[in-house]
Formats: C-alpha cells, sequence, structure tokens
C-alpha cells in the first residue's frame, strides 16, 4: 500500500486533523471579525482569509517549542499555529487591556507575544524582516538550536529592509527563513505592477541563497518546503527564500473596496481553489475525518470563538492613566 | 591615572563592556579587521574575533534593524553608524522600531541596543561628513539621546548606554576624538544618562550646551575670567529626554542663559531648552535667552571659510557671552 502525501512528510492522521482545525479556527475567527466590524462592534479588520494554508503549514514545519517567529499582519494562521489563542485574538480586535500583543495600544494585526517568541511588529512594512535576521545572528553567535521564520507580502519584498535583511542573512548563513505570501495584490496593485521578475523566489539567486514556489493554497506543500528549509537552517547552511502563492480572498481591510481594482470573477475563481476547501477534501478522502466529526469541529469552533467574542466585548479597556506607562524601562529615572 | 582621548575612552568603554559581558557585541561597517574607519573598535576584533566584532554589509538599515532584532532576542548590540550623516536610511527602524518596541508592546518586548555614530563639523567633512543629527530623532519618546563632551564622560556614558534597558542613540563628535584629552580611570564606572552636569560653576551668566561646544564654551569662560566674567556651564549630556530640573536650577542661577549647539538653529535641541526656561522662569530672567547656533543652510560647506563660518568656535561664544554679561 502506498504512502499518502501526508504520511510521506513524516505527519500523522492526528497531525493533518490539528493542521485543518488551526485552518479552520483562523478563518471563522476572521470572519466573524468582519461580521462584528460590519455591525460596529469593532474598528478594524485585516484579513488572513485565503492564507491559512500557507501559515498552518509553514508554521508546523517550525519548532513551536522553541523557533522565533516575526509574523506579518495577516498571519493569524501563524500566530495560532504559535499558541495565540482565539479569545487572546478576541482581546486584540476589541483594543482590550488584556490583549497580549499591545495591550490595545496597536491596531489588529500587529502581533507580538514573547512567551509564544513572536517578536512585536508595527505598520510599517518589512521592518520584522532585519528584526528576524538579528535573531538568527543572536541564535548563531549563541549557539542555539533556533531557526527564525519571518514572513512578509510579495509588495513588500520591494522594500529595502527585505533585501538589506536577506542580503546579511545570506552573508552570514544564518538559520533564516524567508517565506513570502504572495496573495497576488498589494492593496490594489496587482503582482505586475509589483516586480518584473516571474517569481518572487527569482530574487533569492541575487542573495545567494535557494529560493523556491510553492502552492500557497495546499499546505503540505508549503510544510514540505519550510521543513527543507528548517533542516537546511539547523545543519548550518543558511537561510532560504520561500514564495507561497495564494489569493487574497478578501477586500485588503475592512476601510477598504476591492470591487474598484479587481473582476467578481477573478475572486469567484480564486474561492475554487481556496486552500481551506481542498484541504477539507483532503481530510475526507483520507478518510482522516468523519462528516459528522468535521461538523462537531465546525460546533465546537463556533463555541469558542463565542466564548473569545463574548470575553473580549466584557473585558475592559487599559486606563486612561496607563498611557504613561512603558515609554522607558527605568520609570522616572529620566523625569 | 591615565590620559586618553575622546576615541580611547570609547574603545576602552567598548572593551571592557565586551569583557563583563559576552552579550555585548559590535557591528558595523568597517569596524572588524579594520578597526573603524576612526579606530574606536580598534583591537576588538583581535581581543574578541569576528563572531562579537562584526563587519556588516554596507546597508544602515540593516545594521539598525538586525541589532534590534538581536538586541529583542536577549543580546547587547552595539552598532555603529560610520558618520551620522549616513543614519538616514535607519532611521524608520530606529523611529517605527526601537523607540515604540517597548510602548508597542505594552513592556513584553524591549530593544536594548546602543547605535553610536560621529557627529559633528570642523574636520573637511564638508555636507555629509559633518552633519549634526540629533533634532531628527528628539522627539520619539522611548529613545534616549547621548552626547558626551569628554573622555571621562564619553567612557562612563557609553558604558551605561550599553547596559541601559532601551535603544540609546550615542553621538559622538569627530573632531572631539583626537583633540579632547583627559584623565579617565581604568575602574568601572557608569555616569547616568537622562542627567546633566556642572562642568563649571559661575554667577554671572549660564551657559546650556552639549558636546564639543561645552569644550569650546569652557576655553572662552577662562578668557573671561580675566574680565570678571563669572560663567555657569551646563553640559546637558543626555539630549533627549532633557533633564529639566537641571536646565531650571542653571537658569535661574544668573538669569542670563546663553544656549548654544553647532546644529542649524531652527528647530534644534536649544529651541527646546529655551521653551523650558520661559515656560518655568520667567521671573528668574534678567536677559532675554540668546542662541548661539549653526546658520539655517542645508549642511556644512567643503571651504575652509564657508566651513568656519558655520562652526561655533571658542571666540564666537566668547563674544556672544560678553555681550549677554554687559545685558
Amino acid at each position: 500500500m502506498s504512502l499518502s502525501k501526508h504520511q510521506q512528510l513524516g505527519l500523522s492522521d492526528q497531525n493533518i486533523l490539528e493542521m485543518y482545525r488551526t485552518m479552520l479556527l483562523a478563518r471563522r475567527i476572521d470572519e466573524r471579525m468582519w461580521l462584528l466590524n460590519r455591525s460596529g462592534k469593532i474598528p478594524f479588520v485585516v484579513s488572513c482569509q485565503g492564507q491559512e494554508a500557507q501559515q498552518v503549514g509553514a508554521s508546523y514545519a517550525l519548532d513551536r517549542t522553541k523557533d522565533y517567529a516575526a509574523p506579518y499582519y495577516r498571519d493569524v494562521g501563524v500566530v495560532l499555529s504559535l499558541g495565540m489563542t482565539a479569545r487572546e485574538l478576541m482581546l486584540q480586535a476589541y483594543a482590550k487591556a488584556e490583549d497580549p500583543n499591545s495591550g490595545g495600544r496597536q491596531m489588529p494585526g500587529h502581533y507580538g507575544q514573547k512567551k509564544n517568541r513572536m517578536l512585536t511588529g508595527s505598520s510599517p512594512v518589512t521592518t520584522q524582516v532585519p528584526h528576524a535576521v538579528g535573531v538568527g545572528l543572536a541564535a548563531k553567535m549563541e549557539k542555539k538550536d533556533i531557526v527564525s521564520f519571518v514572513t512578509l507580502g510579495e509588495g513588500s519584498s520591494n522594500q529595502g529592509d527585505f533585501h538589506e535583511g536577506a542580503n546579511f542573512a545570506a552573508v552570514h548563513k544564518l538559520p533564516v527563513i524567508f517565506m513570502v505570501e504572495n496573495n497576488q495584490y498589494a492593496i490594489s496593485v496587482p503582482l505586475n505592477k509589483q516586480v518584473a521578475c516571474e517569481k518572487i523566489s527569482d530574487r533569492a539567486i541575487g542573495y545567494g541563497m535557494p529560493g523556491v514556489t510553492v502552492d500557497g493554497n495546499d499546505p503540505l506543500a508549503v510544510y514540505e518546503a519550510v521543513k527543507q528549509a528548517v533542516d537546511r537552517a539547523r545543519t548550518g547552511e543558511g537561510p532560504t527564500l520561500i514564495e507561497a502563492v495564494s489569493y487574497r480572498l478578501t477586500p485588503h481591510s475592512s476601510d477598504d473596496d476591492d470591487r474598484s481594482y479587481r473582476e467578481r470573477e477573478e475572486v469567484e475563481q480564486a474561492k475554487q481553489k481556496d486552500g481551506l476547501l481542498t484541504f477539507k477534501s483532503y481530510v475526507q478522502d483520507q478518510e482522516i475525518a468523519t462528516n459528522s466529526e468535521l461538523e462537531q469541529m465546525e460546533q465546537e469552533i463556533r463555541e469558542i470563538i463565542d466564548e473569545a467574542t463574548a470575553y473580549a466585548e466584557n473585558a475592559p479597556y487599559a486606563k486612561p492613566e496607563s498611557i504613561y506607562d512603558f515609554v522607558y524601562g527605568n520609570e522616572g529615572s529620566t523625569r | 591615572m591615565p590620559v586618553l582621548s575622546y576615541i580611547q575612552a570609547i574603545t576602552k568603554a567598548l572593551q571592557e563592556e565586551m569583557e563583563r559581558d559576552e552579550k555585548v557585541f559590535v557591528l558595523g561597517e568597517d569596524v572588524g579587521v579594520r578597526g573603524g574607519v576612526f579606530r574606536a573598535t580598534d583591537g576588538l576584533y583581535e581581543q574578541f574575533g569576528e563572531t562579537r566584532v562584526i563587519d556588516t554589509p554596507l546597508a544602515e538599515s540593516a545594521i539598525a534593524g538586525v541589532g534590534i532584532g538581536a538586541a529583542m532576542y536577549g543580546m547587547r548590540p552595539v552598532a555603529e553608524m560610520q558618520f551620522a550623516d549616513f543614519i538616514l536610511p535607519a532611521v524608520n527602524q530606529i523611529i517605527s522600531e526601537a523607540a515604540k518596541i517597548r510602548y508597542r508592546s505594552n513592556n513584553d518586548w524591549t530593544a536594548p541596543i546602543t547605535i553610536r555614530a560621529p557627529y559633528g563639523g570642523g574636520v573637511h567633512g564638508a555636507l555629509y561628513h559633518s552633519q549634526s543629527i540629533e533634532a531628527i530623532f528628539a522627539n520619539q519618546p522611548g529613545l534616549k539621546i547621548v552626547m558626551p563632551s569628554s573622555p571621562y564622560d564619553a567612557k562612563g556614558l557609553l558604558k551605561a548606554a550599553i547596559r541601559d534597558e532601551d535603544p540609546v542613540l550615542f553621538l559622538e563628535h569627530k573632531r572631539a576624538y583626537r583633540s579632547i584629552k583627559e584623565e579617565v580611570p581604568d575602574t568601572d564606572y557608569t555616569l547616568p544618562i537622562g542627567k546633566a552636569e556642572v562642568k563649571r560653576d559661575g554667577a554671572d551668566i549660564t551657559v546650556i550646551t552639549y558636546g564639543l561646544c561645552v569644550q569650546f564654551a569652557l576655553q572662552a569662560a577662562e578668557k573671561l575670567e580675566k574680565e570678571d566674567i563669572d560663567v555657569h556651564i551646563l553640559d546637558l549630556r543626555t539630549v533627549y529626554p532633557l533633564d529639566q530640573e537641571a536646565i531650571k536650577e542653571a537658569a535661574s542661577k544668573t538669569g542670563k542663559v546663553l544656549l548654544i549647539t553647532e546644529d542649524n538653529k531652527e528647530g534644534s535641541i536649544i529651541g527646546e531648552v529655551a521653551a523650558i526656561i520661559s515656560e518655568h522662569c520667567l521671573f528668574d530672567l534678567d536677559a532675554p535667552i540668546k542662541r548661539l547656533a549653526g546658520p539655517d543652510v542645508p549642511a556644512m560647506p567643503y571651504a575652509p571659510p564657508l566651513e568656519k563660518e558655520f562652526m561655533i568656535n571658542p571666540d564666537k561664544i566668547e563674544a556672544a557671552m560678553r555681550e549677554l554679561a554687559e545685558f
């Protein structure tokens, strides 16, 4: 009997079910946030929809007990895989004091959680790339078996910090994985107006590192590519550039209207290839879960999100006077 | 006690901190084998090796950004910008990232990086090797800016910067590197960041300044002593955030205040110092606050007469002091 794709990758049925569940949780949280936004409960949403497969597939290839990540603003699938909870994401969406990312200081999508080794991120895109390289440098200096994983969009791969960080990591052979989540659009500007090269991964040759392009709708393909990059990083062979290709199924954010710059047919076609649906089919075809088990999973996730939403909605905001906290570590010594 | 130049004091501080704490490392352009274009990291590569004295690719945003990442991990990076003029590609990393990491993460993450940069003119450096850049960063809470005026201060403040829990921009006047020498203890001492220091006690007029201008002001004050003009000099040492109490005290002491910077006048550090004094000390003043600064031209030209016209020097300070004393 021939091995299935996930068995060839060394993944158990249980692993696959967990991956699917994390993808589904990311999608359902995101959908709930849009409902909350449209009903006036939360001011802003920036979506992961269409990118869950690559986010979860990549994260599961990391050692989630010791590796570091610098996620970008669409990475609901990454942060859930690395240990953030639905409740914590809802606390962020509602900007409540208990939000572990920033205590309600930052907009949603600006992740960071030290206990799960997720670096804090900002809004100017791609600044996280040199940070991830710095973690790789520190890990190498300290002789720690740590891989540093960083994500960004394809538009962001034009930024100086991407080039500077990638070049630095390659020169110093650092254990860093750069994953470009190519969702075809930088807000309204399509890929062909962002880059002239055929693939984002073509850029790797300029830095002297391997570059691979994978189907971002296939979590197992992404897992495989990231696992190979992890193995290279752990054996001192240096960084890898991975391009995961998918499609952004929602507008850029809750403040965007994508009808002005892309055809509905294009979006509908992309929905046919949605990694969440194709991976569900894989789970069913491999008989990893029955339909009733999958329905039960949906129900459990709904309950988790209901609880998370209610909790976050009722949680207190930070007190106004807390605005003065944490400017410096040694408070009072400079003023 | 050994006599060290300003730059030797910098090197000594780096060496002592790297010996004390193996998390401390240096990164920048030409800092390794070459020992820095000014020789600030001279001997460190030989002592600590290429893994802790890192020659980076020529890319300032990465020098800052990689350092910030390492600092978030728990290291104590000291990043060198070859000239302060070349820090501009790293501004996003310094302002959007380093300065805000503690605040935006609600104290979860910190970025204890020290970024050293040689600033200032009078070295035939022309527009792009002479600038004072402190004002660009001096309204960014979360960041500290230290500008020592002497070898003793440089060593103690750099060691404090490296040990500080927050990002510190450490600006060294390149003309001070070899022109200023003094006794510097071999001992392990630090000086407080955020505190100004009285460099000369006087009763007639108050000068508030920082960096190399402190040395020029001390020289001018010596001359005026013969004319019975007694000058009080406050060295800001940290130009952001400012030591407001020390500023108020120094201004109120004599009631006549001269503020000096080598930077362009408008929008400079001393404008903020003037605002603090006018807010808090109006009724202690006996004369309008006087400012002596570089001219509001884009940067310092190369030709010697033009460079001299831009630069602050002891003669210009002496004239300004006398004028204020006679008010």
